[in-house]
């Protein structure tokens, strides 16, 4: 057997260790229901915003703990109370859809990290409102100088 | 019906112009490929000059259509799609430029450019490889041109045109305002136009001078790796085996320098204006530009091999379609929005998938057909490398790379494996440590390697003399790693400690290549610069591995939250790294003590700078930091922050916003009084007097803010409360550019803010006084401390250097034995 096969040999079972140690440190996208069934579990569900309950964020008091109810996307009739202790979420009010990423403990779910999805500005183009031409004439009504006078 | 305001003419001729360079680069690609394939010289020289003129006129129209497109973003022609996106009247000239490669069909267009360049470059140097390598470049620009053609072809969508007009795009369809009657089944009101007043902006994120500059660097490394790929095809088709290596070889590390710093810039651009905290996170965009970039090192040194010993051509085939193969996948993980869920900035989806798709597969299928087919041709030596020759550990380090390489595309493409096999895996945990506890490794052993290869000879090295070379630079290092690591600290201990020790031994291998590559120049090559750009770079990317090692362990979060305001929490799973200042209180922060200042608006745009004043307790350090956020903007909500750092020479103080009082001003719903004042007057409120005093005007204001005219008045008022403390409060006034811009100030004790409302010539001055519970005026921020971050971006342009001194001492070889032979 040549040197090179052996040392091929070792970069082979070397990325398949790694590869293995990667499954099992993975996680999966789970909905409540099914993160509350395993509580401790770092998982990461889709959820929305429940604006019917409070949210809670007094930077005064505490700049890191933020709370607030979630329901899940598909089933919206399964709930869950979020903590975040990572301070203000941006766009949390006007989010369609969250991404979180945390354990399940305690009745709470601990949330670690994350990802709003918001009605971006570029799907508002493909399904347009009157609101998206509206909206760009009352932020900048300082700005009609050239086209309104030219004609 | 003709629509009044709207400007035709330009979005016309760019059409005209996407059209011709589609049409000129498929006859370009078509002449090309019979010349290449001509038996004899006259046909050759033919087809070559009929695919020279096609290729001109296609970069002709490419410099064309960018040309218009950058007219209709900067004279604001909201009447076309692309303006009306990703610009706005208030963007500075200078953001002009990012805005035209926020958009896909910009990037693309971008891409298409600097194919352009190159390909004029290789039509006047590449000579008799000019007929093959320029089918391949020429096809490439054919499948860009489709991407920005957006035709209709049977019923199937071919790219995204950027000079659709607004009107046709669907936007406007369901505005009401915009319709005759207000009905939206009936057209159009002729003067629509009249409504469109602002475009979208350009997001505010991507408002940074690096957004300027990093994606045209990044797409010329991009478009660069299409060459050394082209040659290779060439070399397979034309059964010229090798011999392309030579001109190859240059374009290979232009492009290896190029898309390097394009990366590295992105990493700039990311640590300065984004709010996660560091320069690189393993986002699946990042990832997907490296990983061209390590297997492209792969094959530059795999080139080295076979041009000084003939091992290793088969391998460099390999990595270098594949270099190439992986800028196209990239452009499919990041533009397709497959990755969606994973990736914070990846493009949006343009519905485009199945032509992406097709654009990866019509490259890199028939590249790895045509070499599989040709590979037993591909002239091998059969006797096994030496394990004591230079060759062997350079092909192992490649190796490694490689393996680096997959790994990372591997893992970044885990959202495609979800939507092939319908799994739902998701990012681990710790998802950066995923990385990190691999690469760690990987980072040893390419440091030992690269610190110890370049001491050896090609073919086999005696080990005698091997030990007394390597023997200086090892002991230097091994004493300089020993001193950073006891005194450096380097004490990462978030992880696990076996983690802690791999980093140690990094930053000892790293220092190890730095100290060996640097001795090198001087026992190797005898301070020879013009030889050592090899060992220059290996220099530079020392110092790359060292400033990420050193950085990113020993990053240090300083707003704690322990001298603020207390949070009773368990401190695991509290990260407590937002802290809140309250205007005018000076606030305890490690070894800062911080006081928030007051905020500054910009006069056009919701963008607030927070001015926090940085006082250290030893009295040694005092700096003011102005991060600054873009409040409410434009459709979203909340803050969206862009950073800011003071720099040291072996650290940086790093400070973003993340929540302010009251991000929604109109919830104050108490209205200003105003009252009348003379110099002297009293004026009265629920808990004590105020005095007017007197009023100055500021002399010298910057004329780029201000205008020609413009002025800015101070009110000097006194208050005096019921309790007997007394407050100085100055409102200020300012015109500028014609309009009248208030800027309030506040008691906060007091709960009154005063607002200068109007000034006359006589001093007298109309006050306008509010009394608030909302005053209280607060920032919550983070904070953070990346120590040596300097030796990464200084690393990285030594790197550089080194790369561009190697390619210019390669083009100086290749012209020699031209004109030899």
């Amino acid at each position: 057997m040549k040197k090179i096969h052996i040392i091929l040999l070792v970069f082979v079972a070397g990325s398949i260790a790694l590869l293995i140690s990667l499954l099992n440190t993975g996680s999966t996208y789970e909905t409540i229901a099914d993160a509350k069934a395993m509580p401790g579990k770092f998982v990461h569900v889709a959820v929305r915003l429940d604006k019917t309950k409070p949210v809670e964020f007094d930077a005064k008091k505490d700049p890191n703990y933020l709370s607030f109810y979630a329901v899940g996307v598909e089933n919206p009739d399964q709930e869950m109370k979020v903590i975040y202790r990572n301070g203000e979420i941006p766009n949390l009010m006007i989010s369609e859809r969250l991404v979180l990423k945390g354990k399940y403990d305690n009745d709470k779910f601990e949330c670690k990290d994350v990802q709003t999805k918001c009605p971006s500005k570029y799907k508002e183009e493909m399904k347009p409102t009157e609101k998206s031409i509206d909206q760009s004439a009352i932020i900048n009504p300082a700005a009609t100088t050239s086209e309104e006078t030219k004609y | 019906m003709e629509y009044i305001g709207e400007h035709l003419l330009p979005g016309q001729l760019g059409h005209l112009f996407i059209v011709l360079s589609l049409v000129a680069s498929l006859i370009a690609t078509f002449s090309y490929f019979k010349s290449a394939q001509s038996k004899n010289d006259i046909d050759a020289a033919y087809w070559k000059k009929l695919a020279r003129i096609a290729f001109i006129t296609e970069v002709i129209s490419v410099f064309a259509i960018f040309a218009i497109l950058f007219y209709i973003i900067s004279n604001h022609l909201f009447e076309y799609k692309y303006a009306w996106q990703h610009s706005s009247r208030s963007l500075e000239v200078k953001y002009l430029l990012a805005c035209f490669w926020e958009g896909q069909e910009g990037s693309f267009l971008l891409w298409s450019v600097w194919h352009c360049v190159l390909g004029l470059i290789l039509i006047k140097t590449s000579k008799k490889w000019e007929a093959p390598v320029m089918t391949v470049v020429s096809l490439m620009q054919f499948a860009l041109a489709t991407m920005i053609a957006g035709i209709y072809f049977f019923g199937w969508k071919m790219g995204t045109n950027p000079f659709i007009l607004l009107r046709d795009s669907g936007v406007l369809d369901n505005a009401p305002a915009l319709h005759i009657n207000g009905d939206v089944t009936m057209g159009l009101r002729q003067d629509y136009m009249l409504s469109i007043l602002d475009g979208n902006d350009l997001n505010p994120l991507l408002q940074n001078y690096w957004m300027v500059i990093h994606p045209p660097v990044l797409f010329m490394g991009f478009a660069s790796t299409i060459i050394p790929f082209a040659f290779v095809i060439a070399g397979l088709w034309k059964k010229n085996f090798g011999e392309w290596t030579k001109p190859a070889l240059p374009w290979a590390l232009f492009s290896a320098a190029v898309f390097g710093i394009g990366i590295m810039m992105g990493a700039m651009w990311a640590y300065e204006s984004l709010t996660f905290g560091g320069y690189w996170a393993w986002d699946p965009v990042e990832n997907a530009s490296l990983v061209p970039w390590l297997i492209l090192i792969s094959g530059i040194h795999t080139l080295l091999i076979y041009k000084h010993t003939g091992h290793s051509l088969r391998a460099t085939h390999l990595f270098l379609i594949l270099t190439f193969g992986f800028v196209l996948y990239s452009t499919f993980l990041t533009r397709s929005g497959i990755l969606g869920e994973t990736s914070v900035h990846a493009f949006t989806d343009l519905g485009m998938n199945m032509q992406l798709l097709i654009f990866l597969l019509m490259f890199v299928l028939p590249a790895l057909v045509l070499f599989i087919y040709r590979y037993k041709e591909i002239p091998t030596i059969h006797k096994e490398e030496s394990t004591s020759s230079r060759e062997f550990w350079m092909f192992i380090g490649s190796l490694v790379f490689f393996l680096s390489a997959l790994v990372i595309i591997g893992k970044t493409s885990i959202p495609v494996v979800n939507k092939i096999l319908g799994t739902k895996i998701a990012p681990p945990e710790k998802a950066e440590f995923s990385y990190n506890q691999i690469m760690v490794f990987i980072a040893i052993i390419i440091a030992v390697l690269t610190a110890v290869t370049q001491y050896l000879k090609y073919k086999s090295t005696g080990t005698k003399v091997f030990l007394k070379k390597i023997l200086i630079p090892f002991v230097i290092a091994a004493i300089i790693a020993t001193l950073v690591l006891v005194v450096g600290k380097v004490n990462y201990e978030k992880e696990t400690f076996g983690f802690m020790v791999a980093i140690w031994m990094a930053v000892a291998c790293s220092i190890f290549t730095i100290v060996a590559n640097a001795s090198y120049i001087w026992l190797g090559l005898k301070g020879k610069l013009k030889l050592s750009g090899g060992s220059i770079s290996h220099v530079g990317f020392g110092m790359v591995l060292l400033g990420i090692l050193i950085s990113s362990s020993n990053k240090e979060v300083l707003s704690n939250n322990i001298g603020g305001i207390p949070a009773p929490l368990d401190k695991n799973e509290d990260p407590r790294e937002n802290l809140t200042l309250v205007k005018g209180l000076t606030v305890d922060m490690g070894k800062y003590s911080l006081t928030y200042e007051g905020d500054s608006s910009h006069p056009k745009k919701q963008l607030s700078y927070y001015k926090v004043h940085f006082k250290s307790k030893d009295g040694k350090e005092e700096f003011v930091l102005t991060p600054n956020s873009f409040v409410n903007y434009k459709g979203n909500e909340g803050l969206m922050s862009n950073p800011d750092s003071r720099h040291y020479w072996n650290h940086d103080v790093f400070t973003y916003i993340t929540s302010i009082s009251n991000p929604d001003k109109s919830k104050d719903t108490t209205t200003f009084r105003p009252k009348d004042l003379k110099p002297g007057d009293t004026l009265f409120y629920s808990s004590g007097f105020i005095i007017y005093e007197n009023l100055n005007k500021k002399e010298d204001l910057p004329v780029d803010l201000f205008g020609k005219d413009g002025s800015l008045y101070e009110a000097n008022l006194k208050v005096h409360s019921k309790t007997g403390s007394l407050y100085s409060i100055a409102p200020k006034l300012a015109i500028a550019k014609g309009n009248e811009m208030s800027l309030p100030d506040t008691v906060l004790a007091e709960s009154i803010v005063l607002q200068l409302q109007k000034v006359t010539p006589d001093k007298s001055i109309t006050i306008g006084i509010k009394e608030s519970n909302a005053v209280m005026d607060y920032i919550t921020l983070k904070a953070y401390k990346f120590p040596y971050i300097r030796l990464l971006w200084f690393g990285v342009v030594i790197t550089a250097i080194g790369i561009i001194i190697s390619m210019v001492r390669r083009i100086r070889l290749n012209r020699e034995n031209v004109s030899q032979s």
